[in-house]
């Protein structure tokens, strides 16, 4: 579509609509986190670094956000499957649902986790049974995470298995091949590319998770306390180590994305990008 | 298909929210809004003065920003149009002023007192204070940099030092704690849902509403704070004259009535 709109222009003028775009769009998406980086010195921010309640917090947002990433590929991939291959009454509902936690504010999100999950929740009830209590701990963190984090991994995971070629996969099963073997051998290499970008994207939505974690799981430094939590209680006390904070967490995240971007075999996240995206 | 109704319904979706954080005008000739920045304690007492105040001022519409005194002060500094504020504690109105931030000296307008609170329920019978201390009771306070987490532990520490409390009361009870929120609201709604087991808050935050959830113990008056509200109004206000007339009905009797009907002590009634 967009092609077509291109073409129809003057090549000029096009050219000059794309480019002033990109600058505008571009600039505005730096210009915050120039502001942050000029605000600060590499030094200043090595020494916060050091500090107790950093280190905490730096060591509780990594475990956290892996665990929780981990939780959403090993739960989203099957539910992306499933949709992607299947039909089934409800299946608008199911889809809704997934993509929920984008449009919900995390807050909202936080407060209904608690209203599940707390220990008057209708689910806390039954963990408490089993001797298990969310709120205020840091397995209270990963399920605030996990919950936000999910429609960045079914999405992209979807996206990508659905626009495998369906001979490729009939072609497995005329072999008599199970679905589970089509899956685990043909589907999953072949979707590799959109599970990647999806992995990326819910891991670093955990890592950033910020408003369902404080409803949720509350904020305790070594316990609940991650970085962004750090950042924003640092933010109302300590401008300054609240920059330094914001940087270390934009330095990581910026690492995070680029190191999964140019990790394997180069060309596959344009493919990936592609897919996910639809048309 | 569905694609392109979930890109609608995500489109829907975030210009709602972006309309939402526009601030709601009236029509453009009416007057300028005034804009009052009040520590979350405040909240419902805030509220009832400023329809006071609407009506005693027809034409001048009043609106708040309630959150931690610390995020209000760190909001002005940032440049935020407020007209009024008000801090839970002389803390973060120095803060301001050191900054020159508002316009003249601060007033003391009203005095608070703290309490804590248990939820009805009371799944960790808690029946007085010296239980705050025993182990794994989920202690929410507000966290330090809030006027009302560091009056919290004030209250600790000098209970530490009263009758009747052992001498160690005071790190065996901050060990309880579980979370340091970032306003006092956030520490009602964690015991009024039943999620901790106790919680410091302002006498004024047990609203009748509040009180169908929750207990109150009593803090007693040796040990407790009187934190004391001071209100000012900022500089380069964008409504200054109405900045003016909202002080006056705070500091008036009509006014200190009000805060007192919202368990806030007026000033006459503290005294020396």
């Amino acid at each position: 579509m967009a092609e077509v709109a291109v073409r129809s222009l003057r090549p000029s003028l096009a050219r000059f609509g794309v480019l002033a775009a990109s600058v505008l769009l571009l600039g505005f998406l730096a210009l915050p986190f120039i502001g942050l980086l000029l605000r600060v010195s590499a030094g200043e921010v090595l020494a916060r670094l050091a500090r107790p309640v950093v280190i905490d917090a730096l060591r509780l947002s990594f475990i956290t956000s892996v665990a929780a990433t981990a939780v959403v590929v090993v739960l989203g991939i099957p539910v992306a499957w499933l949709l992607a291959t299947r039909e089934f009454p409800g299946k608008r509902v199911v889809e809704v649902l997934v993509d929920l936690p984008v449009v919900l504010p995390p807050t909202v999100a936080g407060f209904a986790l608690l209203m599940a999950f707390g220990r008057a929740g209708l689910g806390g009830r039954a963990l408490a049974a089993l001797g298990i209590s969310l709120p205020f701990t840091t397995l209270g963190v990963v399920v605030a995470q996990v919950f936000m984090a999910v429609p960045f991994m079914v999405g992209p995971a979807r996206a990508s298995f659905a626009s495998l070629d369906r001979k490729l996969l009939d072609a497995a099963a005329t072999l008599r091949a199970r679905e589970a073997f089509t899956f685990f051998h043909v589907a999953l290499p072949l979707a590799l590319p959109g599970l990647l970008a999806g992995v990326a994207m819910s891991g670093a939505r955990a890592l950033g998770e910020f408003g369902a974690t404080i409803t949720f799981a509350g904020n305790l430094p070594g316990t609940t306390q991650t970085m962004p939590l750090a950042v924003y209680v640092a933010l109302q006390s300590d401008l300054d180590a609240a920059v330094a904070l914001s940087v270390l967490l934009l330095v990581m995240a910026f690492g995070l994305l680029l190191g999964l971007r140019s990790a394997p075999a180069g060309s596959f996240w344009g493919r990936g990008d592609a897919r996910a995206q639809g048309h | 298909m569905n694609r392109v109704h979930r890109r609608t319904l995500v489109l829907v979706a975030s210009l709602a929210l972006l309309l939402g954080t526009v601030p709601a005008h009236g029509e453009a000739d009416a007057a300028k809004p005034l804009e009052v920045y009040a520590a979350a304690s405040l909240a419902d007492a805030f509220t009832e003065l400023g329809r006071l105040f609407e009506q005693r001022q027809p034409g001048i519409r009043v609106r708040f920003n309630f959150a931690g005194s610390q995020q209000l002060a760190t909001q002005i500094e940032q440049g935020a149009a407020a007209d009024v504020f008000a801090s839970a504690d002389e803390r973060w109105m120095d803060y301001a002023k050191e900054r020159g931030l508002v316009v003249g000296e601060p007033t003391m307008f009203v005095h608070n007192r703290l309490v804590v609170i248990v939820p009805r329920t009371n799944p960790a019978r808690i029946g007085r204070l010296q239980d705050l201390a025993k182990g794994g009771i989920k202690l929410v306070l507000a966290a330090d940099a809030v006027p009302v987490g560091r009056y919290s532990r004030t209250v600790i520490r000098n209970l530490s030092h009263t009758e009747g409390f052992p001498a160690d009361y005071a790190p065996r009870t901050l060990k309880n704690v579980v979370s340091e929120e970032e306003n006092v609201k956030s520490v009602v709604s964690k015991v009024q849902l039943g999620e901790a087991d106790a919680g410091f808050v302002y006498r004024s935050d047990i609203s009748p509403v509040i009180r169908r959830y929750v207990r109150v113990l009593e803090v007693p008056a040796s040990a407790n704070v009187v934190a004391a509200y001071p209100i000012a109004r900022v500089k380069d206000a964008p409504a200054p004259e109405a900045a003016k007339a909202f002080l006056d009905l705070v500091l008036s009797a009509e006014g200190q009535q009000v805060l007192e009907r919202h368990g806030l002590m007026p000033l006459a009634a503290n005294g020396p």
